[in-house]
């Protein structure tokens, strides 16, 4: 027999160090760097965000306020907005007052626009939470059910209807939910937000599409792992075959699903856009819309940027859980 | 053949239906395998020897494949049979199986002592407690060495000898009749490679498990073997007891692989499939006559015309060739 | 046609091989029964779009307010909107506009994205690092919002919407391009032509590009129902095209207010879409498989 430590590739040193230990360090180190990989992005995108926003041609304040304001309103505002310096020094102070949380006042509110993002966030964050939880009720175990029974007529249903999902716009499925069960079958109010019920309609219409997504990502990866060997290992073992599914495949074909659940925060944020206007959902998603139609520049530049962040931040989650979840990439991640 | 046998094998064959047609893959294989012998199946890739210990199992690939045989007899129960149930009851505990590629075939995100232990929590419903106990005692048998400290390893923290050792361990844990091991060392270099295959031989003798050895490697059956079957294009081809068939090959593939070994010298290095000139035919064109005609350098007009069955050359010998019937009993010319 | 061509034996054999790439892909192609049906829909959709004023019953502005919301009659076969405009007419012009913003901000994004891939796969280093941050980034962004923004710096107007969508789709093919580029970087065919001295440029171009096609063109039929449902989503939440222009977005958005009087002109419009995403989609899926089948999944 030879040496021990020949075989031991990348085990603790000494036997006695506990693993798990070493595993959170690991993993630290590597949200710590993911961390700070995506700062430079997160400069970027703030620069893209503002040049984009100022270098609008003609006056902001005279373009918003039209000709009712008064010289001297027109001129409070300028200088609060500080539209006279220059771009770079516009940047920077933008920059650095965003990292305090004061993101400049709404010009259209005269109110900061940091508390009125806050304020309207919780209702935002509710539906994505709903949305996203329709998702994956729906999309995960169809995706199941679809690699299972693979070519059947359960399989061409669901994929058939998944396609539907992701080919029909949203405002449109949101509608047509919308006119089918609020205003002919008078199951759920047509909009507003006072209370669970108004929250069906817009979770299901946002939720819709991107379970279609899960579906179709569920299905593929799961179908990938029961062709590997160690399914055929674990059959070999006398596992019956929802074993088999539930034991060992599920968990390595869910990594990647798990994965997409975050970076789907992008898709549910800008979807919420469009079902916050069509459900009268006071949140981002809203002050969105009519920061555009207002031509409120601070609360627009606010608001994209504070969703902006927060996808930023659910790509970051993804590539954290992929390590959690998969000790490959987590062995790796603590090597790189 | 043995007396007793804990396997007998009769008239197994497998069948796959794709695009253009049923193929039959393995055409009436018959062999026993004695107690505590181990009894190799040679051939070349596509030869039907993996197929042949899959069809054992149960585990042909679904919905293509389709198992028949006249009986497949392991220690008295015919498992030709059994029902799916039936099956599993006996995969990973009366018979077990160890694969070609470790890495693949062990669950990369599941610890190996779970793996290695499951048919323990299948076929003896044990607690995990007692499960991680016998799982180390295991480890310990088959050479792992600080087996506590390899329980919570994932299998790419191991080496390709060590995560070997834990496929044995896995298909030895519920002491079962029998161990299929499909090409066990391939994947391995050559000192481990040779340290794996001691460790079987050693674990027959102090365990007393009858082994079914699949491999193309000729040494490895010298090395290894009490019996061996050659196999070719999804049939038995000649059978013998190992120092019979290195003594006195009988079918011209085998005398072909024979001849294709380094001998006496022990510069043992080329170990590859002996090149004998052509390719294993495409089961779905195979020759008329004899499968092997087309490449064997012994061929009659009859071979060409008339499929050979195995002879009876001796005790335990058989072999499937026109060259040992006597001239008298060969088929007629015009015969149908 | 090939006669012509096949002066010398090394073109007539490079003819030959391309002759029958493109059988080969086409036959795959035409056996794909959802691929079919999607393309004869496209062709009879550009038909409907290309030839609005001569088959459609009605004029598209005319405004006749006795006829306001009517429902589906056999003169107006899906019947009438707020200003007694019928519907379908309204939906044959705004598969004008659906399908040019499908088409050409699609184009302008290949182009850029191509350009951009290959120049960052074949020439590497800081280039490779400055174009893949900057293609990070707008792929970080959400693309609505990054569109909504672009059209509220420039104004709502069909230009616009171009650049606004080519910016949100170069970074994504860009990457495919980027990684196929690295792998045929490797080939042997690549690395004569660099060891003969070729240019970089001309590797690039003639070398490289012609070998990236197969995927552009999947990437670019898929593009275009990207681009439709961008499009869609902008005008509906009004800063896409503007009225009286239509486009199925703003038909959509602007039937919404009468969707209990009248659920066909908000309706009917989004079924344009949902059909057209579809055809273009089976289309794009059909000639994956034909031409590339490792793409798939």
């Amino acid at each position: 027999m030879p040496a021990p430590a020949s075989h031991a590739r990348r085990l603790p040193a000494s036997p006695g160090q506990a693993p798990q230990a070493e595993a959170v360090l690991t993993m630290l180190m590597f949200a710590l760097r993911r961390i700070l990989v995506s700062i430079p992005v997160l400069i970027g995108i703030t620069l893209i965000l503002f040049v984009m926003l100022n270098v609008v041609p003609g006056d902001p304040v005279a373009l918003m306020m039209k000709e009712h304001a008064s010289p001297e309103i027109v001129e409070r505002v300028r200088a609060q907005m500080r539209l006279d310096d220059p771009l770079v020094t516009r940047y920077l102070s933008f920059l650095g007052n965003a990292l305090q949380g004061d993101l400049g006042n709404s010009i259209k509110l005269n109110r900061p626009v940091t508390g009125l993002i806050l304020k309207a966030f919780p209702n935002t964050l509710m539906l994505a939470v709903c949305a996203a939880a329709v998702s994956w009720i729906i999309g995960i175990p169809a995706g199941i059910l679809s690699a299972v029974r693979r070519d059947s007529l359960v399989d061409r249903f669901f994929m058939g209807f998944s396609l539907l999902g992701v080919s029909m716009p949203i405002f449109w499925s949101a509608l047509l939910l919308q006119y089918i069960f609020a205003m002919q079958l008078k199951l759920l109010p047509v909009s507003g937000f006072y209370g669970w019920q108004y929250l069906v309609l817009p979770a299901v219409a946002l939720g819709w599409s991107s379970a279609g997504v899960i579906a179709r990502l569920t299905r593929s990866s799961l179908l990938e792992v029961m062709r590997l060997d160690y399914i055929r290992t674990a059959r070999a073992k006398g596992l019956h075959e929802t074993g088999v599914i539930t034991r060992h495949a599920l968990k390595n074909a869910l990594i990647p699903v798990v994965t997409i659940m975050a970076i789907q925060v992008a898709g549910l944020l800008s979807g919420a856009v469009i079902t916050e206007s069509i459900f009268s959902i006071p949140g981002v998603g809203r002050i969105t819309v009519s920061a555009i139609s207002s031509r409120d520049m601070p609360l627009l530049q606010g608001a994209v940027l504070f969703t902006t962040v927060l996808v930023i931040l659910g790509n970051l989650v993804a590539d954290i859980l992929y390590s959690i979840l998969d000790p490959r990439i987590r062995d790796q991640m603590g090597r790189a | 053949m043995a007396a007793d046998p804990i396997l007998s094998v009769r008239g197994l064959c497998v069948d796959f239906s794709g695009g253009r047609g049923d193929v039959r893959v393995l055409d009436d294989v018959s062999f026993d395998v004695g107690r505590g012998r181990i009894v190799g199946l040679v051939g070349e890739s596509g030869s039907g020897k993996s197929m042949t210990a899959l069809a054992l199992m149960g585990l042909v690939p679904q919905p293509q494949g389709r198992i028949g045989a006249r009986s497949i007899l392991l220690d008295g129960t015919d498992l030709s049979r059994l029902g799916p149930a039936g099956l599993r009851a006996i995969r990973g505990r009366d018979i077990a199986m160890m694969f070609q590629e470790p890495m693949t075939a062990l669950n990369p995100v599941r610890r190996v002592w779970e793996q290695v232990g499951e048919p323990l929590a299948i076929h003896r419903g044990l607690g995990r407690r007692a499960i991680r106990a016998r799982v180390q005692e295991m480890f310990e048998l088959v050479g792992i060495p600080e087996p506590q400290t390899r329980l919570d390893a994932y299998p790419h923290q191991l080496s390709g000898g060590l995560r070997q050792r834990a496929m044995i361990a896995m298909g030895l844990i519920c002491e079962p009749k029998l161990l299929i091991a499909d090409e066990p060392t391939t994947a391995l270099d050559v000192t481990t490679q040779s340290q794996i295959l001691a460790l079987m031989r050693d674990l027959r003798d102090r365990v007393g498990t009858s082994i079914i050895l699949i491999t193309h490697d000729l040494g490895i059956i010298a090395e290894m073997c009490d019996e061996v079957n050659v196999m070719y294009a999804g049939q038995m081809i000649e059978q013998a007891d190992v120092f019979d068939l290195f003594e006195h090959p009988s079918h011209p593939y085998t005398r072909g692989l024979l001849a294709s070994i380094p001998r006496a010298t022990g510069a043992r290095v080329a170990r590859r499939m002996p090149s004998i000139p052509g390719m294993v035919p495409n089961l779905a064109k195979l020759p008329p006559g004899c499968r092997f005609n087309p490449r064997c350098d012994a061929v009659m007009p009859v071979c060409r015309r008339h499929a050979p069955d195995l002879l009876r050359l001796g005790e335990g010998h058989v072999a499937r060739c026109w060259l040992h019937e006597a001239q008298d009993a060969l088929p007629k010319e015009q015969a149908p | 046609m090939m006669a012509s061509l096949a002066d010398t034996p090394a073109a007539a054999a490079e003819t030959l091989e391309e002759t029958s790439f493109l059988r080969d892909t086409l036959h795959a192609f035409r056996k794909n029964r959802m691929a079919m049906v999607g393309l004869a829909f496209v062709l009879a959709l550009v038909a409907g779009a290309v030839f609005a004023p001569w088959i459609s019953p009605h004029d598209p502005y005319r405004v006749a307010l006795d006829d306001q919301l009517l429902p589906a009659s056999a003169s107006y076969w899906l019947g009438t909107d707020n200003f007694g405009r019928d519907v379908l007419t309204r939906i044959l012009y705004g598969a004008r506009v659906s399908l040019v913003v499908g088409i050409v901000p699609s184009l302008i994004s290949m182009t850029i994205g191509t350009a951009m891939g290959i120049l960052s796969g074949y020439v590497g280093g800081r280039t490779d690092f400055v174009i893949m941050r900057l293609a990070d980034m707008m792929i970080a962004f959400p693309s609505l919002l990054l569109a909504m923004v672009v059209m509220y710096t420039l104004g709502a107007n069909l230009l616009n919407i171009f650049l606004a969508l080519a910016l949100v789709g170069w970074a994504s093919v860009a990457r495919v391009v980027r990684s196929q580029t690295l792998a045929l970087r490797e080939k042997e065919f690549i690395e004569a032509a660099r060891a003969n001295g070729t240019a970089r440029v001309t590797v690039m171009v003639r070398h490289i590009f012609p070998n990236v096609v197969p995927t552009l063109i999947v990437l670019f039929t898929l593009a275009i129902p990207e681009a439709i449902m961008w499009e869609s989503s902008l005008s509906f939440l009004g800063v896409g095209v503007q009225p009286p222009e239509a486009s199925w977005g703003l038909l959509v958005a602007k039937g919404k207010e009468y969707m209990f009087q009248a659920p066909l002109v908000a309706l009917a419009p989004g079924v344009a879409i949902l059909l057209t995403v579809l055809a273009f989609n089976f289309i794009g899926d059909g000639l994956r498989d034909a031409l590339d089948p490792s793409m798939k999944d």
